[in-house]
């Protein structure tokens, strides 16, 4: 009696499967090729997806989709894995597709001012691309030298231009998608508007939840003139603050308007060597770009608003390598606090920029409570607060009290009427606070738009958007451990 | 307390239109029902929830409910030399925030300074189960749950009774100039697309009746320096010419054919449509008076990837470019997720949503 070979699994199926419309090198399933793909910049949650695609055609990804969608097998689409939420943690019983592979630049129309690009691509690589027409795509975040135009989309990610030239909601036309079923479609157009309802802007920013993107259309910016930085000091965070608000009432938007507080500055300083005035409480960054005489009038504004709102020392870059040297202080803020603790923890809320000194104050009196320090880096003109919590993740419990500390924060900034994330998304890791920003009539909204999208809940599901059973669980805990957030305020 | 009370009876008449199984057409002050299909069902008035909730100049938003006049809006941020800088068409001194948001129009400077949506921040809304929600907002950078509040925008009411919104505002520029200068339309077309690469301040730029038109606006200096470096001769600021071309009060305008609004690249060539052309928004949104065929209009432009929608006049049942088949369920889907039993402007947008 020969024995047949056992039936193989629905995994080994799949995989099989994969193996078929794929070269051996784009379908992954040992562990030790799977581990690059275990985290993304949120390293603190880490998990082994069962097998790792790297398709390079639409249709692969096509393909790919009608079997996970056959398999009701579970997707999470990855770019670089430079996110901060968690948003592209893989499933252990799921499929993690990288889009790795689309790499190319498919078109820059100098005439129209757009490109037409693949997910992969880098960021900082379109305005490189654009750059001999004079022209850039204009959001930064600061890891745009690895992040892609994908992940970009998926995150709606911003930087520090945002105020003056909005995030990647603002700045891109065209995406075309794989839908849960495998379907290619055309979101948002060529043009400046679109037939039917708005869906450019609800797949912006829907971290993996709503399709794949294979192709982005990006608008593009003529590059302005001229730029230039103005360094202001100040002897206390909070006039600081107030000089930022003033700024804006004296009818300018800076291209750039970012705070830093003494820690920050320190270690940027020690890191960077920028030329920061090392004893200052807060310093803010204002850039201004334009034309010549737009630049030069709007420096002069700025001098004599920053002087009258109590800045000890006022410094225009003198030239652009000190315009870029005092950048490289602000942009390498992150690294810097790196190197004068073991860990740290970014945080990402934004509040009504009035209520600056309020949340300072608390910050520092949390900081106090945990006995862990804060550094504040701040895109100011827009409200977008990144604390980094300084931590050792090597002294049990510290993470545990770090998470904790952010967390308030985070249920701070919404009680003070901002949010919990500004531009690093939900993701795994405020999918609690989720519950705090919202209640039961909007996140059943949520998971019914999913629904219109994705039915099954292929889709990365478990991010983003918690489900109501989640909140129930996380508000229950929360009274239960008196961690609701100041009980002598009243609430409504 | 007021408006608190009307939002109440808002909600109750939207619980009572789903228990009765009646459609709902959402009216604020009426300046806008030319637009789209016909809107069918009981009147939901939103006129009367009016009022700025929070206006602060340093902040850069403006909240107020949606019943609020336009102009209402605009002469409070003018006092504080800002503005809505999607300069908002109002056709009709009627206009409320409310239908300006729910039709997402945006005038010339649209192409330069972003449209109606981009500068939608938040807001709150009333689903078709009676449900208040809040989506977005009062900040600039919000990326918590899907970005509902500009979804919202554009979507003619269809999803839900948009009750209170926030959005953000900008400076007034210091110093406006237009310039214009008599050329063809090919080369109208050509100089409009090439200022998108050139660092000039411009934030307007249409052609109309054999001229072209460029709106510089700036610091005073950087407006002076700019006009150096353009042909044309200065636009008496008191033509009022943006303002006409954005409300439809230019002489272009009068006429009772059939008015269409077509959306291209900008370096579309001249389309090959019988009729009366206004270019606006740099070449991008051309506005056309033509009596031709619906489906001829529509296949010319969709061969080079634009859309038309009629606008004013003519057969008001395609009034919308028609989408293809699976966009066309997915939008379904997305507006069944908002309002299960259809009681919202039923129609107004496409046949099925």
């Amino acid at each position: 009696m020969t024995g047949e070979a056992p039936k193989p699994t629905p995994t080994e199926q799949l995989i099989q499967a994969f193996q078929q419309l794929l070269p051996d090198e784009a379908v992954l399933t040992d562990t030790e090729d799977l581990r690059p793909f275990e985290c993304d910049g949120l390293s603190v949650y880490r998990r082994l997806p069962m097998v790792v695609v790297l398709p390079e055609t639409v249709e692969q990804v096509q393909a790919i989709m009608r079997l996970c969608f056959a398999a009701k097998v579970p997707v999470v689409a990855r770019g670089a894995g430079t996110g901060l939420s968690g948003g592209a943690l893989p499933l252990e019983d799921g499929v993690l597709l990288s889009l790795a592979k689309f790499k190319q630049i498919l078109d820059i129309d100098p005439q129209n001012a757009m490109a037409t690009v693949q997910p992969g691509v880098r960021n900082l690589a379109i305005s490189d691309a654009a750059a001999a027409h004079g022209l850039y795509y204009a959001p930064d975040p600061s890891s745009q030298i690895a992040c892609t135009i994908g992940g970009n989309v998926a995150e709606n990610s911003g930087g520090v231009h945002c105020l003056k030239y909005g995030l990647t909601v603002h700045n891109i036309l065209q995406l075309k998608i794989v839908t849960v079923d495998g379907e290619l479609l055309t979101i948002g157009s060529e043009t400046l508007d679109s037939p039917g309802y708005d869906l450019l802007a609800l797949m912006t920013g829907s971290e993996g939840m709503l399709g794949i993107f294979v192709e982005i259309t990006v608008k593009l910016l003529a590059k302005p003139e001229r730029a230039q930085v103005v360094l202001a000091a100040f002897d206390d965070v909070t006039k600081a603050g107030e000089a930022v608000g003033e700024i804006i009432a004296a009818g300018i938007i800076p291209a750039g308007l970012e705070m830093m507080d003494k820690l920050a500055i320190q270690a940027a300083e020690d890191f960077a060597h920028a030329c920061y005035p090392r004893d200052a409480e807060a310093i803010l960054l204002c850039e201004l770009d334009g034309s010549n005489a737009e630049v030069s009038e709007q420096i002069m504004t700025v001098h004599k608003v920053l002087k009258q709102s109590g800045a000890t020392e006022v410094r225009t870059a003198k030239d652009e390598a000190e315009r870029q040297l005092f950048w490289k202080g602000r942009k390498s803020a992150f690294p810097a606090v790196g190197r004068i603790s073991p860990d740290y923890y970014c945080m990402d809320g934004t509040i009504p920029r009035r209520q600056l000194p309020k949340v300072l104050r608390f910050m520092s009196e949390l900081s106090n409570e945990y006995g862990l320090a804060v550094a504040n880096v701040f895109h100011a003109g827009d409200g977008n607060l990144h604390p980094l919590i300084l931590f050792d993740a090597n002294t049990p419990g510290e993470l545990q009290r770090t998470e904790e500390f952010g967390r308030r924060i985070l249920e701070f900034c919404v009680e003070v009427g901002g949010t919990i994330t500004g531009e690093h998304g939900v993701g795994m890791e405020k999918i609690d606070q989720m519950c705090v920003q919202f209640q039961s009539a909007e996140l059943s909204q949520f998971h019914a738009i999913k629904k219109a999208f994705d039915p099954e809940n292929l889709l990365n599901p478990g991010k983003a958007v918690p489900t109501l059973h989640r909140c129930a669980e996380f508000g229950a805990m929360h009274v239960h451990n008196g961690q609701l957030a100041h009980p002598e305020l009243e609430r409504f | 307390m007021v408006n608190q009370s009307i939002s109440e009876l808002l909600q109750t008449q939207v619980q009572q239109a789903v228990k009765n199984g009646h459609r709902l057409n959402i009216v604020g002050g009426g300046s806008k029902h030319f637009l789209g299909r016909q809107g069918q069902g009981a009147t939901l008035n939103i006129s009367q929830h009016r009022g700025i909730i929070e206006y602060d100049p340093h902040e850069l938003v403006i909240t107020a409910r949606a019943g609020t006049p336009l102009q209402e809006i605009e002469h409070a941020l003018a006092d504080k030399q800002q503005m809505l800088a999607f300069e908002p068409p109002h056709f009709g001194e009627h206009a409320t925030l409310g239908g300006t948001i729910a039709a997402g129009l945006s005038g010339p400077r649209r192409p330069y300074a972003g449209s109606a949506r981009d500068f939608m921040l938040g807001c709150k809304v009333l689903n078709g189960k009676g449900e208040i929600m809040q989506f977005g907002g009062r900040v600039m950078k919000n990326v918590a749950g899907y970005d509902v509040s500009r979804l919202m925008t554009g979507a003619y009411g269809t999803l839900g009774v948009i009750l209170e919104l926030s959005l953000k505002v900008l400076p007034r520029p210091a110093a406006s100039v237009t310039l214009f200068n008599e050329c063809s339309e090919a080369d109208a077309i050509l100089f409009m697309s090439g200022l998108l690469s050139k660092a000039l301040p411009v934030d307007a730029c249409c052609y109309y009746k054999g001229q072209s038109y460029v709106r510089l606006s700036g610091s005073k200096q950087s407006v002076v320096d700019a006009q150096k470096k353009l042909l044309g001769e200065r636009l008496n600021q008191r033509s009022h010419f943006w303002q006409r071309l954005r409300e439809h009060e230019l002489s272009f305008f009068n006429r009772d054919k059939p008015l269409w609004r077509i959306l291209v690249k900008p370096t579309t060539p001249t389309l090959a449509i019988d009729g009366e052309w206004l270019l606006d928004w740099g070449g991008a949104q051309r506005w056309l008076y033509s009596d031709a065929d619906a489906a001829d209009i529509r296949k010319i432009v969709q061969q080079y990837n634009g859309h038309a929608t009629l606008f004013r006049n003519g057969d008001r049942h395609d009034v919308f470019q028609p989408l293809a088949a699976p966009m066309q369920l997915l939008q379904q889907r997305i507006k069944t997720s908002f309002d299960p039993d259809n009681v919202f402007n039923p129609g107004r947008m496409y046949a099925e949503i």
